[in-house]
């Protein structure tokens, strides 16, 4: 099977995100490395938080696209290493997020995780962008949202609450 | 591959794993909504962290049949190596934050040190681990603050709940046969210091204070376990005992 590995990209460009199928797999920024062998391939993907439970299921459609693509051997490997950051969501994965009503994580602080958690203690987040009414007067509600990746705010001005993709 | 390290890959998920089975038991069940969710993320986490370091050990282990689904649903509870604290059951909303603190900051000492280790697999995993260790610590912290420093009926549950768990919070540093300085690369018995400095500044402005000359209960990092264990593994491991090989 001869595949350039532009075009395999563009293939894993149809595996969206179970969770978020508005994003692909490679706007998330988790398709680390491939490696093509005659008919056989591996894909290297990052966990974004480690329980994310849609990671079994993306894994799973990787193998089913690359299959219906034509390769026998299929193989999606895990790999810890270097630990995935939301700074590598691509540009046009944020730019969807915000239509699709999910406010987009910001540019990730550099201070070290102690001083995070110091700071942070009942302290309220950096101002997230309402993607409703795109007001910049919003408050977070949980720390923790529908899934893993996600924050739940509300904004104070067009009081529509709403989901932020939180930087980590 | 040594035996030790193997234990010590245990030992880590099966505390997260055990942590994270009781957890779950208040899934659907929290407080109120955002709460619910909160400690079920905090719990998935876990179980993702079990994960990986029960995936690492049945690699290392060079024996096929042993998986992370063997390692985690067909040992008994003696082989199970997870911290006391981790396995005892919580009578109030008080106790699942307190304990989370307890764990969480225990946690996140452990991986910064495991971040430097010289198994790239065990340092990847801590690495990735610490990020969402830093969240649970500010949501456990900000809980135990809310409720000490709440109401009178709020600071007496959590007193109660203190005086229960803090027993068993003198397991986290005392080193078991496989967590030798010589074995891990650290001296595990020292970040107990840091470990209280975190608790205390939570404790001041929480108006607790840490018990003085408490007997400390110790056991679980070797397989001796509370009467408690065995009821949770019973619940937990009865699909994959009773149908073996069973999937979803």
């Amino acid at each position: 099977m001869e595949s350039g590995k532009a075009h395999i990209m563009e293939w894993l460009e149809e595996v969206s995100d179970p969770e978020i199928p508005v994003l692909t797999i490679l706007d998330m920024g988790i398709v680390r490395d491939i490696k093509v062998e005659a008919d056989a391939i591996e894909v290297f993907i990052t966990p974004t938080y480690s329980g994310c439970p849609a990671m079994d299921a993306i894994a799973f459609d990787i193998k089913l696209k690359l299959i219906e693509k034509g390769f026998k051997k299929v193989k999606v490997t895990s790999v810890l290493s270097p630990a995935w950051t939301t700074d590598w969501m691509s540009e046009n994965g944020k730019k969807k997020l915000q239509e699709y009503g999910i406010a987009p994580p910001q540019t990730r602080s550099q201070s070290s995780s102690q001083q995070r958690i110091n700071r942070m203690l009942f302290a309220e987040e950096e101002a997230v962008i309402c993607p409703r009414c795109k007001s910049n007067n919003t408050r977070l509600l949980s720390q923790f949202g529908s899934t893993a990746c996600k924050a739940h705010y509300q904004c104070n001005n067009c009081k529509e609450p709403f989901d932020y993709f939180k930087c980590h | 591959m040594s035996i030790s390290k193997l234990d010590f890959l245990k030992f880590q998920a099966d505390s997260s794993h055990i942590l994270s089975q009781r957890n779950a038991e208040l899934c659907a069940h929290g407080p109120i909504l955002e709460q619910d969710i909160a400690i079920t993320n905090i719990t998935l986490d876990l179980l993702g962290q079990a994960r990986n370091f029960y995936q690492y050990a049945a690699t290392l282990s060079g024996d096929p049949v042993v998986t992370e689904d063997s390692l985690a649903y067909l040992r008994n509870e003696r082989e199970y190596k997870n911290l006391l604290l981790v396995e005892l059951p919580a009578a109030d909303w008080s106790y699942t934050v307190l304990r989370q603190l307890f764990y969480s900051v225990y946690q996140y000492l452990v991986f910064e040190q495991l971040e430097k280790s010289t198994d790239l697999q065990i340092a990847a995993i801590a690495t990735k681990s610490l990020k969402e260790t830093t969240y649970h610590i500010k949501w456990s912290s900000e809980w135990v603050i809310r409720l000490g420093d709440g109401t009178e009926e709020s600071h007496s549950r959590i007193k109660k709940a203190l005086v229960d768990y803090w027993p068993y919070t003198g397991e986290l540093f005392i080193p078991a046969p496989y967590e030798t300085e010589t074995l891990l690369g650290f001296d595990l018995s020292a970040l107990k210091y840091g470990w209280l400095k975190q608790i205390s500044a939570v404790f001041e402005e929480a108006k607790l204070s840490i018990p003085e000359n408490i007997f400390m209960q110790t056991g679980g990092k070797t397989g001796v376990h509370t009467e408690h264990l065995g009821f949770l593994l019973a619940e937990m491991q009865h699909l994959q005992r009773s149908h073996p090989g069973a999937i979803w």
